[in-house]
């Protein structure tokens, strides 16, 4: 039976069937405004973003301004705290709401530039192993057996420690290095897309290669690649926090989470607040971009939950 | 069966080759060794002589065969920083770091698999949300930070355990819980799904409508199916865990070889860096590489397929 026989017998056709049905934009949309957890993720996440954009019109402090008579001022809860710094100021005496928000900004560039470079590094390696198949497919896996080999983390140090640890070294290392994911799933999706009968049409019209890739398979996959692009950019946001926490990441003065904590650490004994408030940012954030991510998943495709 | 062990140990041997060859690169990164190891004050001659010294002049190829060729007679080659053989500061460390990661691997499947198999029994029960809550936790808090949360809360406030040292057991118990629990998710949602597909099946009904008992049912037949997933993703954990204690040593200060990795890191001692991330690679790829000849032992669909 073809698949166009298929259709004929299943799905019913006539007005009244047209009229109820609703579209699959409208569908994703009340599953979209039904899903807590994707409600949560959006907001935090377009949250964060406006907070990092609009960061000079949202506090009236520069993050690097020192001032060291206004040091380790606790937060505003505090018996001790003022309302001048909310989340009180840090061992240089700089605002730690402001530095805060400003570190958001290094979190979000990281997250999404390094997402971004290992999502198109892994996408391409996964597309090409899916479709082509036999060696060039053994050759893709073969890559990513050897990157899942390395200890990824130790790898970023040492290549940071190398380089220098600028915002763009740190978001090239961390690109280069977490693109598996996106080959597996890019590869298992592709290769059950290949089968179907519109890429068989488009190579019996002709096509090339490269574009039932880029116009038949991708468009396909795409919805599978961000729910990988947010794991990815939870993970850059957290490994960039580690790496600026052992001093091999983002250099002070710069206002990264990861760094933030690092410096607080200090003094975490005696003002715990200094280490506890950018983990609970970066806890915040990580999470929402995770439901965000699965709430994308089912949103676009219910029956890929587990 | 033979023929599998002979394919996935070729790919293994060839990946291990590939990663001695991208350590060995590591080094050559660093920029030029012989001006390094001659110091800041060195005259070109000297640069030379020292290049010429330590076999540095030669091509890189030549270069890298002897090394591996050491590398394999037990010499990884001496420290920049103290002068000591590496293999032996690995030797006399990783003892700390097999054992920091046994006992996060132990601890997160101690937490996991009872939780994974519950919360599979009981869909949408409170055990299955607490399990969930678990993962989101898990997967979401930097763990040098939980680290650093546990020695406020354990360590200073309540006074209950060590915050640093590795000479005792006790010392371990804050490293166990914040490296253990990174790997806590993923076991956690594999059980599950392995569990809930197993339950689900035709066997379990067989197996229901014969009459064994409940236990019998989940025990020796659910979770037998359930488990195997399970035994490459701990393979795979074990490997994640060896390399990941680079943080977690760095934040409690457990003389471990990720300790010994971050210190060599920012002393530019990169003779034991590259060893450190070979050896952890070597022993990742014999890990996973065990792993799939158990499954393939217990899995005949895996052999054949």
């Amino acid at each position: 039976m073809t698949s166009i026989e298929r259709d004929r017998l299943t799905l019913p056709t006539g007005p009244a069937y047209e009229l109820e049905a609703p579209s699959p934009r409208a569908v994703m949309r009340r599953r979209a405004l039904t899903h807590p957890g994707f409600l949560f993720g959006a907001t935090v996440m377009i949250g964060t973003v406006l907070v990092a954009i609009f960061a000079p019109l949202l506090t009236s402090y520069d993050p690097f301004a020192q001032d060291l008579a206004q040091r380790l001022i606790p937060p505003v809860w505090s018996a001790k705290g003022s309302f001048a710094h909310l989340l009180g100021t840090d061992g240089f005496g700089r605002d730690y709401l402001t530095r805060l928000i400003y570190g958001a900004r290094i979190s979000l560039i990281v997250g999404f530039g390094a997402a971004g470079i290992s999502g198109i590094i892994g996408t391409s390696l996964g597309l090409i192993g899916g479709y082509f198949g036999g060696r060039v497919d053994s050759v893709v896996m073969y890559l990513v057996n050897v990157k899942l080999a390395l200890p990824g983390v130790l790898v970023a140090l040492s290549l940071i420690a190398v380089f220098g640890g600028s915002v763009t070294v740190v978001v090239t290392v961390l690109g280069l290095l977490f693109w598996d994911r996106f080959v597996v799933v890019t590869r298992s999706v592709t290769q059950q897309l290949r089968i179907n009968d519109y890429v068989a049409a488009a190579e019996a019209v002709g096509a090339s290669s490269r574009r039932i890739i880029l116009g038949e398979i991708l468009p396909n996959v795409l919805n599978h690649i961000i729910v990988i692009a947010s794991l990815e950019m939870a993970t850059a946001i957290l490994v960039e926090a580690a790496l600026s926490f052992l001093g091999l990441g983002i250099r002070p003065p710069t206002p990264s989470w990861g760094l933030m904590i690092s410096e607080g650490r200090n003094f975490m004994f005696f003002q715990p607040y200094l280490v506890a408030i950018p983990g609970v940012a970066i806890f915040l954030l990580v999470i929402a971009i995770n439901m965000l991510g699965d709430g994308i998943r089912d949103i676009t495709a219910p029956e890929g939950r587990n | 069966m033979i023929r599998f062990l002979v394919h996935r140990t070729t790919i293994a041997v060839l990946v291990a080759l590939t990663v001695s060859i991208i350590g060995f690169g590591l080094l050559r990164l660093s920029g030029d060794l012989a001006a390094a190891l001659a110091g800041d004050t060195a005259k070109p001659e000297q640069i030379a002589q020292v290049a010429h010294l330590y076999g540095l002049d030669r091509p890189l190829y030549v270069q890298y065969l002897d090394w591996a060729d050491r590398a394999l007679h037990g010499d990884l080659g001496r420290s920049l920083f103290d002068n000591k053989p590496v293999a032996q500061l690995i030797g006399e460390r990783i003892g700390v770091t097999v054992q920091l990661s046994l006992m996060s691997l132990a601890y997160a499947l101690a937490i996991a698999i009872p939780l994974g198999v519950l919360a599979a029994t009981r869909p949408n029960s409170w055990i299955d949300r607490l399990s969930l809550g678990l993962a989101v936790f898990g997967q979401a808090v930097p763990n040098f930070w939980f680290g650093l949360i546990l020695i406020i809360v354990f360590g200073v406030t309540l006074r209950w355990l060590p915050i640093s040292g590795s000479d005792h057991f006790v010392n371990f118990i804050l490293p166990t819980v914040t490296l253990g629990t990174s790997v806590i998710p993923a076991i956690m949602r594999v059980t599950r799904t392995g569990m809930l597909d197993a339950l689900d099946s035709d066997y379990i009904r067989m197996a229901r409508a014969k009459g064994l008992s409940a236990a019998s049912v989940l025990f020796k037949h659910a979770l037998r199916n359930a488990i195997l997933p399970v035994v490459s993703l701990t393979a795979v954990s074990l490997g994640f865990l060896l390399g990941g204690s680079v943080i977690v040593e760095s934040v409690f200060a457990l003389n471990g070889i990720g300790f010994l990795a971050f210190q060599s890191i920012l002393r530019t001692d990169f003779p034991v860096v590259q060893s450190i991330v070979v050896f952890v690679s070597f022993a990742y790829i014999v890990l996973t590489l065990l792993s799939d000849v158990i499954n393939a032992y217990l899995d005949p669909r895996i052999r054949i397929g």
